[in-house]
């Protein structure tokens, strides 16, 4: 599978860009509960994207490492970024109405993430999940 | 915007989820359910998430608002048919779904409603 990239500027792209990950993690062979895993994980960052960042984009792909297989996703946004990034990761935090689980729920149900942000220059959220 | 149901059987209300759900839906949802609860004064709401292949935060939270309301209003709401892949992963993101009210299926689920309470299994 080549990288597809899925504009993220409304609910129902939120809804296209899960079933696109959950496509690729299905083409990847993963575990019907790390598939909804990710497809979880994906659909709280998307909301993310859309909330927060004012929209942006998905980029997903297969990646491999030796012969295993996964799907890594990024999500990247030009909007106000995350000031601070430690609070943002807590259980519980939200500045906004949510219940604060997006990044920290997300983080425990990936094998990798990472998130790149500054103030005033987006943020951008990869993560990766392995078939086992 | 494509609303979601909302059945009525006898004294109690259903809702089966079956198509991928969109953020304004869920919020759509939430209000007309508290809408019917009040026209029909319905005791119960049995919602069926089935085919749901994920809850995410924003579903959870909808179904834990539903509950906090239904009950306000005089009503028990039973969510039902969780896949065991969902409910593991919820728990992993952190949702607890306190206070919800699960059975494994609609008739458990009707069954736990018309009892007033025990467990739905
Ligand atoms: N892409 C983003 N751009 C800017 N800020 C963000 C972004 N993603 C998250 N944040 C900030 O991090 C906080 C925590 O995000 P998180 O997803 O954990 O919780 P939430 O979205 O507020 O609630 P929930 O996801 O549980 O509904 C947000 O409230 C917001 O302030
Ligand atoms: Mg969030």
């Amino acid at each position: 599978m080549t990288a597809q990239e899925l504009p993220i500027a409304g609910d129902a792209d939120v809804v296209r860009v899960r079933q696109a990950v959950r496509a690729a993690a299905v083409a990847a062979k993963l575990s019907l509960v790390d598939q909804t895993k990710l497809v979880t994980a994906a659909s709280e960052l998307a909301r993310n994207t859309l909330t927060y960042g004012g929209g942006g984009s998905a980029v997903i792909e297969e990646v491999f490492n030796g012969l295993r297989k996964g799907v890594k996703a990024v999500f990247s946004d030009k909007g106000p970024g995350i000031a601070d990034l430690k609070l943002a990761l807590t259980d519980g935090y939200t500045s906004g109405s949510g219940m604060g689980l997006g990044l920290s729920g997300s983080r425990r149900l990936v094998d990798e993430f990472t998130i790149e942000t500054a103030t005033g220059d987006g943020t951008t959220v990869t993560v990766i999940k392995w078939a086992r | 915007m494509e609303r979601l149901p909302i059945l009525k059987i006898g004294p109690m209300l259903l809702v089966s989820i079956q198509v991928d759900l969109r953020d304004d839906m869920v919020i759509a949802l939430q209000e007309d359910l508290a809408e019917r609860i009040v026209d029909t004064g319905a005791r119960g709401v049995v919602i069926d998430i089935t085919a749901l292949d994920i809850v995410d935060s924003f579903t959870g939270r909808m179904l834990a608002t539903v509950a906090a309301l239904s009950r306000v209003l005089d009503a028990e709401t039973v969510v039902v048919g969780m896949r065991p892949a969902v409910a593991i992963t919820l728990v992993e993101l952190g949702l607890s779904l306190d206070g919800i009210k699960t059975a494994l299926d609609v008739e458990r689920g009707m069954r736990l409603l018309s009892s007033g309470g025990g467990s739905g299994r």
